[in-house]
């Protein structure tokens, strides 16, 4: 088989995202490319067993891997909530709902291995079956393969010369899921082992009973092996030769601000303040003092942003970094940041909303906020991550842009992109896009005032520290030639275009936009951020083109030239339509038709192939 | 270094007679005392008639939004120890808008010296009550007068864990200069409430203590290891009562030969007596209807705490420099080695 979609579901202290991470690691170490979504509900702890406690983690391996995929081939049910989750679906909470496959998460020709032991009526009650068999209740096709074991039995089996305890053998359940795992896809026990050995460096107990019950997990695959066959991964890797790991989205991101300052040879600052799905960012951020990061945990998210902006006045790479209504708290400090002319990053990585929404679900509902969610006219650059690994890039591509043009830039990732992991090939420091902060010449020393401009329109940076350029900064209207305070009419024209300008020649400095797939087919896909993997599969399905936007305000300069060569333009977003509406407001003569999902996950790929084929 | 030295070339724009204008006076002679260079000091503000302060200093300034001059001066100070960092805001930029950001920042003791001048009223907005508005006045926002009490600016410092507080008078030259370079000195957050004149909106709101005839018999100026006397004769001292049934402590005026006299002691790190000579005379400022329970106790000017305690601004960064000296990896090469990686 080429690629293989894995999802594992346990109960929320069933430890399903480790195992599903190490699993996606051992794949990457192996040579497989990897995508992986973690999807889990917003209680840290909901009552165990229920419907609503279930977490799940999604792993596609393989070669050419663009997404998480969109079912699963593997499930991996540790008890009853579990099963019926993945099993129906969106549809778990219909208290008569059957398997079908529009809904269920795991497609009719799948391997479903489930914990028999957490099938007593006890756990069935708790998942609020009607009756006492979940597998005729939940009608699941006899197409599907459907694995029994006695996970929890097996494990205290394997851990009974142990001496440990029940409570703390069982926590060890998901090892024997992953060892019987590994046994399905072949993987080698050897690799396993010392990924786990990695994993439990700090707790070093926990090494051996862990990797014990694992290795009875393979073993038992063993005597299965009559019942099932083992699925063999092919296809060499497409990646190129580099040294890699698997990274999350906002471990990147967090990497890519940390390169920047190295790079930049500025002092790296992060005012933020704790919100899903944007906190890791901050706990990398804060844990990085090695790399003399300064990250500091404010107040409120106000705090979080003015504290970022009064390290970029005295002079710092300032970063702040936040989710959707975060951003909302944060819209009048950017917009002091757009009229003093700092340079500011902030990081908004998307979740479900309005309000407090759906906090660990994603959604790319914030970019009409991102362009325009400010008073008075107050453009700043809007870049979007496209894949895990690559928020490193574009973080580092924030930093490069807001340095060297004195502008807030807003990135937007989500939580698709935050929380899952992907290939990420370690770049050296020498090896990337050098950056210059914008400085100011010592000629203007004694003459300086914060309105003074480059040739590009990009006002000079003095900070405090700097003999003979001291200054007054204002949140209020400069005076175009002096830089003090300024209410005439004629003036203010003039600062706002100046403003708008400085933004657009930034399309002089950004790669032009390249078309993927068929480029010289009639339809063409656009989308934006995260859905990147999604939409590339499905170009190759469709063998159509598709432009994937990573820059947008200022977009690419050749972007009419290449929407206008197609007849069918759909723009695909997990809104309503905002980056639609937006390349309308540019290019009204093109027919732009748009594709949108707005229910918290990524999108699938049939479903795109589905709307396009029509 | 000369006050002229601080002065920058903008036209000073506050109201002829606002009290504003005495401030600035007096931080440009304190700026000269202190004798930092001017581009070595940064000096933030927030929005309303006293965040105007930075454009008349010249120094680095920044101009912000209402209310988040202390957190953008906390990013500022956090980043760049090495700078002298001043804020500038008023009673409704910080204990309304700015309530947040200006508690964090005394919990934090990030080392900054805050003038919050007090002017008990809403100016550049024409004349809305503020949070240190007394109960029941009248203004336009309230015309029926305000529902609400207002905040004891002292005691809201020394609730929130004030290393320093000081409190001045637009018309005191002198003892303004004296707070200023005080806050100053003090390693820490240092708030000075600066009791403002606003001759347009509310003419007169310090005129208890203002007013020449009546300033030595209404306010005592505080300092640091002398004796708590007052009164235009100096007759009159301070002294604390505790109350035999309640044990509640209370300040007291004795003549000034009384032994029961206090001598001033900002260090002390128990904030109980600091908190008593904060609220000194403030009930006359708590509700416009209701005097009766004013005392003859004076209003409190002069450094009234100043303590020493870590402050943020160095934590953090020691932290930094902490770390580092241990670390094995001190650059993105170093950092991305150690992470669990395979070459293809």
């Amino acid at each position: 088989m080429k690629n293989i979609v894995v999802r594992f579901c346990g109960d929320s202290g069933d430890g399903m995202q480790l195992t599903g991470n190490l699993f996606a690691q051992l794949g990457a170490e192996l040579g497989h490319e990897i995508s992986t979504l973690p999807d889990f509900p917003a209680e840290i702890r909901a009552p165990q067993g229920t419907l609503g406690g279930v977490s799940g983690f999604q792993v596609e391996l393989g070669s050419e891997v663009y997404t998480p995929g969109d079912k699963a081939d593997v499930i991996v049910a540790m008890n009853a909530a579990a099963l019926k989750v993945c099993t129906l679906g969106s549809h778990f909470n219909h208290p008569q709902a059957h398997y079908d496959e529009q809904f269920s998460l795991y497609h009719r020709h799948a391997i479903v291995i489930v914990d028999t032991d957490s099938l007593t009526d006890k756990d069935l009650e708790k998942a609020l079956y009607h009756t006492d068999n979940p597998f005729t209740e939940l009608d699941i096709p006899e197409s599907v393969q459907i694995v029994p074991v006695p996970l929890t039995t097996l494990t205290k089996e394997a851990l009974k010369e142990s001496g440990m305890d029940n409570k703390s053998m069982l926590k060890s359940r998901n090892m024997f899921a992953f060892g019987l795992i590994c046994w399905l896809f072949d993987e080698p026990m050897d690799k396993a082992i010392h990924l786990l050995e990695d994993k439990f460096k700090k707790k070093p107990a926990l090494v051996a009973p862990n990797t014990k019950v694992m290795v009875d997990g393979y073993n038992y695959g063993q005597n299965l092996a009559l019942s099932i066959h083992q699925i063999h991964l092919d296809g060499a890797p497409s990646e190129a030769h580099g040294t890699y790991t698997s990274i999350a989205g906002n471990r990147a991101t967090a990497f890519g601000l940390i390169a920047a300052a190295e790079k930049a040879g500025k002092h790296l600052f992060l005012g933020s303040y704790p919100i899903t799905p944007a906190t890791d960012i901050l706990h990398e951020l804060a844990a990085r003092k090695d790399m003399n990061v300064m990250a500091i945990q404010a107040e409120d998210e106000i705090a979080g942003v003015c504290t970022a902006i009064g390290a970029a006045f005295a002079g710092d790479l300032a970063c702040t970094t936040t989710s959707g209504p975060g951003l909302s708290l944060k819209s009048e400090a950017i917009g002091l940041a757009v009229m003093a002319e700092l340079p500011l990053v902030v990081v908004d990585v998307q979740r479900g909303g309005p309000s407090t929404g759906l906090p660990t679900k994603t959604e790319q509902t914030d970019l009409l906020q991102a362009l325009y969610g400010r008073n008075g006219e107050c453009p700043a650059v809007v870049l979007a991550a496209s894949s895990s690994a690559n928020c490193f890039d574009f973080a580092y591509e924030a930093c490069k842009i807001a340095l060297e043009n004195m502008t807030p830039v807003i990135l937007l990732t989500d939580t698709y992109l935050a929380n899952g992991t992907a290939l990420w090939r370690i770049p050296k420091l020498a090896d990337l896009p050098a950056i210059h902060p914008q400085s100011v010449p010592e000629e203007l020393k004694g003459k300086y005032n914060p309105a003074l401009r480059d040739e590009r329109g990009v006002r000079y940076w003095a900070f405090p520290g700097m003999e003979g350029y001291e200054h007054r900064n204002i949140g209020l209207e400069r005076d175009a030639e002096r830089g003090t305070i300024s209410t005439n009419p004629e003036n203010h024209e003039v600062m706002v275009r100046a403003r708008q300008a400085k933004i657009a020649q930034v399309a002089d400095r950004i790669p032009e936009l390249k078309v993927q797939g068929n480029a010289s087919s009639d339809t063409l896909l656009v989308g934006w951020g995260s859905t990147e993997g999604h939409l590339h599969a499905s170009a190759n399905e469709l063998n159509c083109a598709l432009a994937q936007f990573n820059y947008i305000c200022p977009l690419p300069k050749n972007t009419r030239e290449v929407l206008s060569q197609y007849k069918r333009i759909i723009v695909c977003e997990l809104n309503t339509g905002q980056f639609a509406a937006y390349l309308r407001a540019q290019f009204p003569e093109l027919p732009i038709e748009q594709y949108n999902e707005i229910q918290g996950q990524p999108f699938a790929v049939e479903r795109i192939v589905e709307y396009a084929s029509k | 270094m000369q006050a002229s030295d601080f002065k920058s070339d903008q036209y000073v724009r506050f109201c002829p007679g606002c009290g504003d204008h005495a401030i600035c006076m007096a931080l440009q002679k304190a700026m000269a005392q202190i004798g930092i260079p001017t581009h070595q000091i940064a000096v933030v503000s927030g929005i309303g008639c006293s965040s105007r302060m930075p454009h008349y200093l010249n120094t680095y300034g920044f101009n912000t939004i209402h209310g988040r001059g202390g957190a953008v001066a906390t990013g500022v100070k956090t980043s760049h120890p090495e700078l002298t960092v001043w804020q500038m805001s008023g009673d409704g930029d910080c204990f309304a808008i700015g309530g947040n950001h200006f508690i964090h920042e005394i919990r934090r003791n990030v080392d900054l010296n805050v003038c919050v001048f007090n002017n008990r009223i809403y100016g550049l907005t024409k004349g809305q009550y503020s949070p240190t508005s007394p109960k029941g006045f009248v203004s336009k926002s309230s015309p029926f007068g305000t529902a609400e009490r207002p905040f004891v600016p002292a005691q809201l410092v020394l609730g929130a864990g004030g290393t320093f507080f000081a409190r001045t008078l637009d018309v005191d030259m002198p003892t303004t200069v004296d707070c200023l370079v005080a806050a100053k000195e003090h390693k820490g957050c240092s708030i000075v409430e600066c009791l403002v004149n606003c001759v347009i909106f509310n003419n007169g709101t310090h005129a208890w203590i203002a007013d020449r005839e009546q300033r030595a018999e209404h306010s005592i100026i505080l300092k640091h290891g002398e004796k708590m006397i007052f009164g235009k004769d100096n007759d009159k001292g301070l002294a604390v009562e505790i109350d035999p049934v309640t044990f509640v402590p209370k300040m007291i005026v004795v003549p000034a030969d009384d032994p029961r006299v206090l001598v001033h002691d900002a260090h002390q790190p128990d904030p109980t007596l600091h908190r008593l000579l904060g609220l000194m005379g403030q009930e006359r400022f708590t509700d416009v209807s209701d005097q009766t329970e004013a005392s003859d106790l004076p209003v409190a000017l002069g450094v009234i705490r100043s303590v020493e305690a870590e402050t943020y601004d160095h934590a953090v960064n020691q932290q930094i420099a902490d770390v580092r000296e241990k670390a094995k990896a001190k650059n993105f090469d170093e950092l991305t080695a150690t992470l669990e990686s395979w070459t293809m």
